[in-house]
Parts: C-alpha cells; sequence; structure tokens
C-alpha cells in the first residue's frame, strides 16, 4: 500500500479559505470523540466550549482580552516564518517585554518618577521598553543564527526556559512587594501605568485595540512593500533572494525584531492591561499557543486574526468546560495541538490531490 | 571541600540517571535525522512515554508493563508524525511543534488521575561483592537495566549506522534523498522505520524519567529535556557514542546545579536551574564556530521527499 500526492494544477482561493475551516471541523469531531469517551457528552461540551462564550458580554470581552497577545505574537511569527527562520521562543520574548515593561511599573510605583514631568508618559514608555525588551530577547537567536548557523530552532526555545526561571527570580527577589505577607507578587502599578479599560465594569482595556492594528499594518507590509515582499521571497526561494541583490541576513534580523518586538508588546500590554502587577508566570502559554494561531491563520496577517480570536474561544470555552462540566484543562491544550495537526495536514489537501494504492512499493 | 569516596559516588551515580535518558532520546533522534528526519517533537513523544509508562505501571503493578506501554507511546506519536511529513510532505518544524504541543496535553491527559501517586522505582542491579565496592561498585554494577540498555543500544545502533549495509543505505537517504529513490530504495519506508524508531526511543526515556527517575507523574515533568536531547544530536555530530559523552557533559551540568544547592552555595536557585539551557546554547556556539558551515549534518535534513515518477 502506499500514498501518493500529486499536485494540484491550479491554486484555488476557494479550497485555500477551506482547509483551515474543514481542519477546525475534523479537530472538533476528534474532540467530541475524546469527551464521549471519558464518558461525558460531546454536545454539552460543544456548547460550553463554542457557543456558550459567544452569548455573554463578560466572556466575550474575555476573549478579545485573550486574543490579543496571541494574535500580537501571531503576526510577528508570521514575518519569521514566511522568511523560513523558526521562532518558537515568542514565549521568552513575551517574558522579557512583560518583565522589562513592568519594571516601569514598578519604579513608577506610589507616584515615584511622576512629579514635573507628570504621569502622561508612563504608559507609552511601558509600551515601548516592552517591545525593546521583547526585541532584544529575540536578537540573541537571530544573531547567532546570521553569524554562526546556530539553530534558532534551539537556542530561541533554550531562552524560553531562561526568561521563565528570570522572572520567577525577579518577582521571588528584589521586586517582591515588601508589604505583601511574603507572597511571590510585585506590587500593583499606579493606575498610571495600567491601561485603561474601555467601558466601566468591563474587562476590555484600551491594549486589545492594537491586536487589529497591527494585523492591518502587517497585511500591509506583506502586500505593498518591497521589505514583505524580500521577506516571503527570502522564504519560498532564497537563491533567487540573493541573486536578486537581497540582503538575506539584514532581512532575517528584521523578522526576528519584528517578532520579538510584538510578543515582548504583548507580554507588557497583558503586565499593564489585565495583570496589573508582575507575578513570577505571567503567561499560560500564549507564545506557544500564537504558533497555532500563525499555522491556522495560514501565515496571513488578517487569517492570524480570526486564528486568534477562534483560540481564545478554545480558552475561554476551556476554562467555562472547567467549571461547569469539570473537564479537565489540559484538554484545551490537547485539542489545540490536534488542532494545529489537522491544519498541517488540510494545508497538504489544499495543495495535492491524494491517491491510495494498494499492493505496490514505494 | 573535601569528598569522600563514597559521596563522589553518589555523584557520578546521579550524573549517569540524569544522562540516561537524554541519551535514550538522543539516539533514537540520530537515527531519524540521518535518515533525514528532523523530528522536533521528542519533548512530546517523550512526556507520552512518561504517563503511559506510569499509568500503565501503576494499573498492572509491573515496571516493564510500563516500560512497553512508555514504548509503544512515543510509538504512536511519532506514527501521527510520520503521516504528516512523510506520507503528507507537510513541514517538518510545523509538525514537530505540532506533536509537542499536542503532546503535553495528550499526556496530562493521561496522568490526571496519577498524579501524586508513588510506586517503587525500577530494581537495581545487585551482584553481591561486585556492587558493594568502593568508589566504582554502584556506579558499574548497581545501575538499572535502562542505563545499561541505553549503553547497549548506544553500540548496536554505532555499529548498525557505520558498519552494516542497511545502516549505509539509511545514511545514504539521508544525504540524498533523490539519488536513493532513482537507484530503487524505498526512501518513504525507511524514514518511517527511523521516524517509529526515534518515537520508540523517546518513549522509553519518558518511561524512564516516571519509572525510575523519579519516580513518579507529575505534568510537564521533562522540562524540556527532549530539546536538551536534539541539542545533544547537534552536539554529537550524529554520531552515537559522542552522544553517550554529550548526554554525561549534559548530565553533569544538571547535578552540578543540584549539588550546589545542596552545599548551601549563595547562588540563587533559579541560575542553577537555568544552566542546562544556558550551557546547550554555549556548545551550540562552540560548535559552530568549529564547523561553520554545517557540514556534518545531514545533506537532506529537514527536506520533505515527494517522490515523481
Amino acid at each position: 500500500m502506499r500514498l501518493d500526492l500529486y499536485a494540484r494544477p491550479q491554486r484555488s482561493t476557494l479550497r485555500e479559505i477551506l482547509a483551515p475551516i474543514g481542519a477546525m471541523i475534523v479537530a472538533i469531531l476528534i474532540g467530541g470523540i475524546v469527551v464521549a469517551l471519558m464518558g461525558r457528552s460531546p454536545l454539552e461540551a460543544f456548547d460550553v466550549y463554542f457557543i456558550e462564550p459567544l452569548s455573554q458580554s463578560y466572556s466575550l470581552q474575555a476573549i478579545a482580552v485573550k486574543a490579543t497577545p496571541l494574535i500580537l505574537i501571531g503576526v510577528g511569527l508570521a514575518f519569521c516564518y514566511r522568511a523560513n527562520y523558526w521562532n518558537i521562543g515568542a514565549e521568552g520574548q513575551f517574558i522579557a517585554g512583560g518583565a522589562l515593561g513592568g519594571w516601569l511599573g514598578l519604579l513608577t510605583h506610589d507616584g515615584a518618577l511622576q512629579g514635573a514631568l507628570g504621569s502622561w508618559w508612563i504608559l507609552p514608555a511601558m509600551m515601548i521598553l516592552g517591545a525593546l525588551g521583547g526585541l532584544l530577547y529575540a536578537m540573541i537567536p537571530a544573531l547567532l543564527r546570521v553569524w554562526l548557523n546556530v539553530s534558532e530552532i534551539l537556542t530561541s526555545l533554550m531562552l524560553v526556559y531562561v526568561a521563565q526561571l528570570g522572572l520567577d527570580w525577579l518577582v521571588r527577589g528584589p521586586w517582591k512587594d515588601p508589604s505583601g505577607h511574603n507572597l511571590p507578587v510585585s506590587v500593583v502599578f499606579d493606575p498610571v501605568a495600567q491601561l485603561p479599560v474601555l467601558f466601566e465594569d468591563g474587562s476590555l482595556h484600551l491594549g486589545v485595540l492594537l491586536a487589529p492594528i497591527a494585523a492591518v499594518i502587517a497585511a500591509v507590509v506583506f502586500a505593498k512593500t518591497l521589505f514583505g515582499y524580500q521577506v516571503r521571497l527570502v522564504g519560498s526561494a532564497p537563491k533567487a533572494a540573493r541573486f536578486g541583490g537581497f540582503n538575506d541576513r539584514a532581512i532575517a534580523v528584521a523578522a526576528f525584531a519584528i517578532s520579538g518586538g510584538l510578543a515582548g508588546l504583548a507580554g507588557v500590554v497583558e503586565v499593564s492591561g489585565k495583570i496589573q502587577q508582575l507575578l513570577p508566570s505571567i503567561s499560560p502559554g500564549y507564545g506557544f499557543s500564537a504558533i497555532i494561531v500563525a499555522f491556522l491563520g495560514r501565515l496571513s496577517p488578517i487569517g492570524i486574526f480570526i486564528a486568534g480570536l477562534v483560540l481564545a474561544l478554545t480558552f475561554v470555552g476551556g476554562e467555562d468546560a472547567q467549571i461547569a462540566m469539570h473537564l479537565p484543562g489540559d484538554l484545551t491544550l490537547a485539542f489545540q495541538g490536534v488542532l494545529l495537526i489537522c491544519v498541517l495536514a488540510a494545508d497538504v489537501l489544499a495543495r495535492y490531490s491524494l491517491r491510495l494504492t494498494m499492493g505496490a512499493k514505494s | 571541600m573535601n569528598f569522600n569516596p563514597q559521596q563522589i559516588q553518589d555523584i557520578l551515580v546521579i550524573i549517569v540517571a540524569a544522562a540516561t535518558p537524554l541519551l535514550l532520546a538522543a539516539i533514537g533522534e540520530v537515527v531519524a535525522e540521518r535518515a533525514g528526519v528532523l523530528n522536533l517533537g521528542l519533548e512530546g513523544m517523550m512526556i507520552v512515554g512518561a504517563s503511559t509508562g506510569f499509568a500503565f505501571a501503576y494499573l498492572t503493578d509491573s515496571t516493564i508493563v510500563g516500560v512497553v506501554a512508555g514504548i509503544l507511546g512515543g510509538v504512536l506519536m511519532s506514527a501521527v508524525f510520520a503521516f504528516l511529513t512523510i506520507g503528507l510532505a507537510t513541514n517538518q518544524v510545523a509538525a514537530g511543534l505540532a506533536l509537542t504541543i499536542f503532546g503535553r496535553g495528550l499526556a496530562n491527559l493521561i496522568g490526571e488521575g496519577f498524579v501524586g501517586l508513588k510506586r517503587t522505582g525500577a530494581p537495581h542491579l545487585y551482584i553481591p561483592g561486585l556492587t558493594d565496592l568502593p568508589l566504582v561498585g554502584r556506579l558499574i554494577f548497581g545501575e538499572d537495566f535502562f542505563v545499561y540498555f541505553a549503553i547497549l543500544l548506544t553500540g548496536a545502533v554505532s555499529y548498525w549506522l557505520m558498519r552494516t549495509r542497511a545502516g549505509l543505505t539509511l545514511r545514504a537517504v539521508g544525504d540524498n534523498h533523490t539519488s536513493g529513490h532513482s537507484l530503487g530504495v524505498p526512501v518513504r519506508g525507511i524514514r518511517l522505520l527511523a521516524v517509529l524508531f526515534g518515537g520508540a526511543c523517546a518513549g522509553l526515556a519518558g518511561a524512564y524519567l516516571s519509572l525510575s527517575y523519579t519516580p513518579f507523574w507529575s505534568p510537564d515533568m521533562t522540562a524540556g529535556r527532549g530539546w536538551i536531547a536534539l541539542a545533544l544530536v547537534v552536539f554529537a555530530s550524529w554520531k552515537p557514542w559522542r552522544a553517550l559523552a554529550g548526554a554525561l557533559l549534559f548530565g553533569g551540568v544538571a547535578v552540578l546545579a543540584l549539588a550546589f544547592q545542596g552545599l548551601g552555595v549563595p547562588i540563587p536557585a533559579q541560575l542553577l536551574n537555568s544552566l542546562p539551557y544556558l550551557t546547550t546554547i554555549v556548545v551550540l556556539v562552540v560548535l559552530s564556530i568549529r564547523d561553520s558551515r554545517g557540514a556534518l549534518a545531514p545533506a537532506s535534513l529537514g527536506q520533505a521527499f515527494i517522490p515523481d515518477r
């Protein structure tokens, strides 16, 4: 028995749109079978996971707040992945950004540094520091890759563990709230260092607006600018890019800078808008889920925007399912993995047709 | 600091224990990568091996059943990866990441009911007289069977890869799949077997962690060992015996961190715990300075193969 792939003669836009939707449906069916095997009602689980969160204002807001870091990171990853550089350490860059930006929140605690200048500059400065933190942290794997050809996959991933341990040390050590009953938490930021909420009594904060802005800018960069074209060409035809005189190293470093910068921005937005202080751990794995978002969105910024909302829905639905149905939280993680596997398979089916031949050797 | 022979032996025994899972996983990955397949899902396969291994061992009260279940868990995970990358020719990096994300979730689901449970670790060899020898007795004659098996496996894989015709064919497939295909070599079949072997080794490495090293199950217990094993393959220049040396080095770094903590050296625990990851980066950098052209890697590594007729 053998499985053969035949390239489809034409690309079809319809098929490329249907592929991730089909993958989503298959992943939901697999998830339903798993829930049924656990002796629970798959229909009830589907309702709790995917329908109920869409019917309540507070869970819609929670989806938008959770989608924000996923979209920001995912859009950045699209630059790296399109250029064929595999930054899988966005989780670490997120933490680096959250820590550096959050540091300013700690420095300005209780009115400090807010004398002559006032406090208007604090939030913008935090955002810039956050992006800078992620960017600088992403430069380690980027420069090692372009200068010394060290695998960016391994270095960026190793730096995730280093960042997690580093933040853990800071919050348990020098940044610990002295009056916090010895709990491993920092002080709570002053209101001037917190991203304001958009509606009263809501969780939707100003940072949420950054996600669509980043997606639209990235879409324009990819479609209309020379840099966007260079990124795509370096990834799809590196030799042609080199013959064309493009500096592929500079493009790689720029892709990493954008990716790290957006991940760092996502980190400081999460810290300033949602957590409002620093904790030993500030991410439930956004940096890794964003990899799924990037692929589910087919590495296109608008697709990533939609995919980010879908993944955020599974996060919120998963939390609801833990409370309402006592389904384990790891079900969400497993589902996200199945989804990515289905997306990758569907991607191939959009470009190739499969033929199964019995009895022949491959 | 003064150490007596007893303490030195204790430290060496712990280093070997820390090195064993890295070695097992790395040997499997060496075979897969020599066949041209980069499986970044090592961490995912390991963690599934750890949870299935512990679950089955606990339910049947048999370490052997646990080991077999752990191996099968790794093999099934690698079969998913093989279907994606060899069957459907998807990008190997993306598929490997998918496998790791999926594996973390699946393993935690499987292990959910087993958190906090304990069982006796795998038995250690005991030869009266020999095992009691000072300094080297327990180190050489008192390990558990995983350790001896890992060393045997290293020798067997090294011989098979470098000295047999089948091993030569596998390496040829990894270096140039197009030539292999035109000579009538079943490229995808060989790659499938190599990936499944890698999965079996990773599953065994995971089972070692939950059945002997700790011995209990806790979520995310592999703690990046799969990724370190991947770095180890690069460190070893895709040669099994060098992977053994590398595993001992990495095991040593991890144990050094523990030892410093035990001695009460005033260094933050987090810094010590990040040493294995920092060491990995430093080692990768040093290696690439030595081998700037990447000439040691299998030439077709990471490239999908779609046969044309």
